[in-house]
């Protein structure tokens, strides 16, 4: 049944985490590109340029992680002890940049340190979140409601695959945000950095898309069984739309185009994702009903969300309008 | 090895982030509540030196503020890394309190404390003084379900058991407002406005010291001091009344608490001691006859239960929970003579010159902290030896984990947080240090701390400030 409220939950969690990807993604991009921009002035722009929103952007993360342990009790007991050593040096991760947003301004003697932490703290932060994908991609051991596996099974060649392509795809989100941001030398340092990551983005997403079906007979009978690709095939379809789009805008210098299609190919992986999972939400074993939590916590949680949740939206998309167009050459500041 | 219990390392690295992360929503909780209290003085006077003050404080709120969420970014993973069977068994009930206090907090950070910061000058007065009020009104709102989810691991109700062990709810009402719910609220909301007058009447001590004359000094000390002197009594009883729920429904604690391994009628009140787990007794005890039964039970003969009521194997560690009480009591106490000094210089009308009341103040400042994280290590020490008290024990809560993990993550969380956190308070401290003058300025943040919410206009504010800001002190 489509309208059970465990289905409903796994659809707003699933909104939180694309939400997250779509919003922190442009954010940590910017922080893996900083160090490949040398001045002072361009650092200070490009920090600017996200420094409004970065804070509600991450919000979505403990709404993802709170919200599935709220929901999903046992789908968060089994994947956080799965993932601990990337959930640990994540969470490590985004309180140096979280932080640094505050404490560069705050100091000149200190700042290429907080520089630093912003850089590192970004591009660990993305990373283990790839690895993190991965690992649940690849299907996570469950015995008797719990973990089964040892505290390194997340790496595998597949996981650090996957934290690449997340930290090149970040890198682009973020280039094609600065393409869209600012101007002058700094956005066509921006077109540069995105020609050459627009292309790396395409082509790890497809060696993905490859690799993905080979881990579990499940992803395969769900791509590649006639007639279910008749379901399925939209979405490579779409996906080379975006890619055409993404290209040609890159050649052409269109400003908002290049942006727009690198969070389509976002959005359509994540489509693609939750294809290769349903209904599960642990794979191989745990489903969406086995992991809910019983309807009276489903019930009781979702009365907040329903009144919340479209606020919070109203605000969020309040505030990327009033930011809209450039960040100006003297900044904020 | 023993020392690599992951159970132990587990409990260590939970005590380690939430104690750091219990510190900056502490403030928060009382520095929002101060602000909306020195705007209203400021609308309703006119006075310059509560708008001052506002906009001093205004930013050491915001870099707090900013420490409190990633920070408690870490906790709400916290459950799932270290105590995942915890988080499967108790997250059908706590789960959905924490959700709450998530949707809260979110909603108050995306949206008013943007406006708060903001500044008055562009969205008038009104629609400011209201966004103020909500930030405060929205950090009690957050304590009250995180309270809420701590006081029902304390004493459960409401909740049925499942085939998979895993805890249900039955009745809302009666999980949220769990029996020890109220008193806890009660007693940690007053314990964060009291180490917030602690704070704030330390600032303002220390630039009396140096300039006795300073107008917002005098202020925001004299509010601290009328603070302490009115709320510290009341959180005395506050304390005592929760001391009584707590006989009712976790006497074991209280035992711990107080030395008792013995029950008697007429239990002496033991001052000082080392309890002894092993040997089953308090050594070198400094007891007062009868006073004990008499504050436990408001009867000079009660019965007081010792923890020998207990199997060993049930019992808290008396010597941990038995010193933090006795230094958060102490500390109420000190806080107490210290509005009571201060109440008497008043009456001398020499508030302002009384240098040794400053020192003291000044000395007081970061005692609230200490007295916050006493009362939670007695709490949560004396809940042991269970997650959720009498049903669910520490022992089985814990994620399947490695030791060598666990032991790893909470170093690099003792290093990080140290450096972090260690570089925040260096900041805040430099905040604090500069003398608050008359007519401080109402930028709304210091151009950069925008990014404690999400709504822009701080930073549409700011142009051109910068180059006014930092390293203006040596």
């Amino acid at each position: 049944m489509i309208f059970d409220l465990a289905f409903i939950w796994a659809g707003i969690i699933a909104f939180a985490v694309l939400a997250y990807v779509v919003m922190d993604g442009f954010d940590l991009g910017i922080g893996i590109l900083f160090p490949f921009y040398k001045s002072e002035a361009e650092r200070d722009r490009m920090m600017n340029s996200v420094a409004p929103v970065w804070d509600g952007n991450e919000t979505w993360l403990v709404l993802g992680g709170g919200g599935l342990f709220a929901v999903f009790p046992l789908a968060y007991a089994i994947i956080m002890p799965a993932l601990y050593a990337p959930i640990i040096i994540m969470l490590l991760a985004l309180v140096f940049r979280g932080v640094a947003f505050e404490f560069r301004w705050r100091t000149t003697r200190g700042k290429f340190l907080w520089d630093w932490s912003f850089a590192l703290g970004s591009l660990a932060a993305t990373f283990t979140q790839g690895i993190a994908l991965g690992t649940i991609v690849q299907g996570i051991p469950v015995a008797d409601r719990a973990y089964a596996g040892g505290w390194w099974n997340w790496l595998t060649l597949f996981s650090l695959f996957t934290g690449l392509a997340l930290v090149v795809g970040y890198a682009l989100l973020g280039a094609t945000w600065l393409i869209l941001k600012t101007e002058g030398q700094l956005q066509d340092r921006s077109y540069r950095f995105a020609r050459i990551l627009g292309p790396a983005t395409l082509i790890l997403i497809g060696l993905v898309s490859l690799w993905t079906p080979f881990l579990e007979p499940l992803y395969m009978e769900r791509w590649f069984t006639w007639p279910r690709m008749l379901y399925t095939i939209p979405v490579p379809l779409l996906v080379a739309a975006a890619a055409y789009l993404l290209l040609n805008g890159l050649v052409r210098r269109q400003e908002r185009t290049p942006f727009l299609a690198s969070l389509a190919l976002f959005i359509l992986s994540f489509i693609g994702i939750g294809i290769s999972f349903y209904p599960y939400i642990v794979p191989p074993t745990l489903t969406i009903s086995d992991a809910a939590a019983p309807d009276e916590s489903l019930g009781f949680l979702l009365v907040g969300a329903v009144v919340l949740v479209p606020i919070i939206l109203a605000y969020t998309g309040y505030a990327y309008w009033v930011f809209r167009g450039k960040v100006g050459t003297e900044g904020y500041h | 090895m023993d020392g690599f219990d992951p159970v132990l390392l587990a409990r260590w690295q939970f005590a380690f982030t939430v104690s750091f992360h219990i510190i900056f929503p502490a403030f928060t909780i009382g520095l929002a509540s101060y602000l909306a209290v020195l705007e209203a003085l400021w609308l309703a006077t006119g006075r310059a030196s509560f708008l001052s003050l506002f906009n001093y404080w205004k930013k050491i709120f915001a870099v707090t503020f900013a420490m409190g969420v990633v920070s408690g970014l870490v906790m709400s993973y916290q459950f799932g890394t270290n105590w995942s069977v915890f988080a499967d068994k108790a997250g059908p009930v706590i789960g959905p309190l924490m959700g709450y206090e998530v949707l809260t907090a979110f909603f108050l950070e995306a949206g008013f404390l943007g406006v708060m910061l903001f500044g008055l000058n562009k969205v008038g007065r009104g629609l400011h003084f209201i966004a103020t009020l909500m930030v405060a009104i929205g950090t009690f709102i957050s304590a009250f379900w995180i309270l809420s989810a701590n006081s029902w691991m304390q004493t459960p109700d409401g909740h049925a058991i499942n085939a998979a062990g895993q805890f249900t709810p039955v009745d809302w009402w009666a999980i949220i407002f769990n029996p020890s719910f109220p008193y806890r609220l009660v007693h940690m909301v007053i314990a964060a406005y009291l180490t917030t007058a602690l704070v704030v009447g330390a600032v303002g001590a220390w630039h009396l010291l140096r300039d006795k004359m300073n107008e917002p000094a005098r202020v925001m000390f004299s509010m601290a001091m009328w603070m302490l002197a009115l709320v510290a009594p009341v959180q005395i009883l506050a304390g005592d009344m929760h001391g009584l729920n707590t006989i009712e429904h976790q006497p074991a604690k209280i035992a711990a608490m107080e030395g008792h391994f013995e029950t008697r009628a007429g239990a002496p009140l033991i001052l000082f001691g080392w309890p002894d787990m092993e040997a089953e007794e308090t050594l070198y005890e400094i007891a007062i006859p009868q006073l004990g039964s008499l504050i436990l039970t408001h009867d000079w003969n009660g019965v007081v239960n010792g923890l020998k009521e207990w199997p060993r194997e049930d019992r808290p560690n008396a010597l941990i929970v038995f010193w933090s009480f006795r230094i958060m009591v102490g500390l109420g106490f000190l806080m107490l003579g210290l509005g009571l000094w201060s109440l008497w210089g008043r009456l001398r009308r020499r508030l302002y010159d009384m240098r040794l009341l400053h020192i003291a103040a000044l000395l007081m400042g970061p005692m609230g902290f200490v007295a916050v994280l006493a009362g939670w290590v007695t709490t949560e020490a004396g809940r042991q030896p269970y997650t959720v008290y009498g049903l669910l024990r520490t022992s089985e809560s814990a994620a399947p984990v490695a030791a060598e993990a666990v032991a790893a993550s909470l170093l690099a969380f003792i290093i990080v947080y140290f450096a972090v956190f260690g570089a925040g308070t260096f900041y805040l401290l430099r905040l604090m240090a500069k003398t608050p003058h008359r007519d401080e300025p109402d930028n709304p943040s210091d151009a950069h701390l925008r990014s404690a919410g999400i709504v822009p206009a701080p930073a549409l504010e700011s142009v051109g400030e910068l180059q006014s800001h930092p390293e203006t002190r040596p």
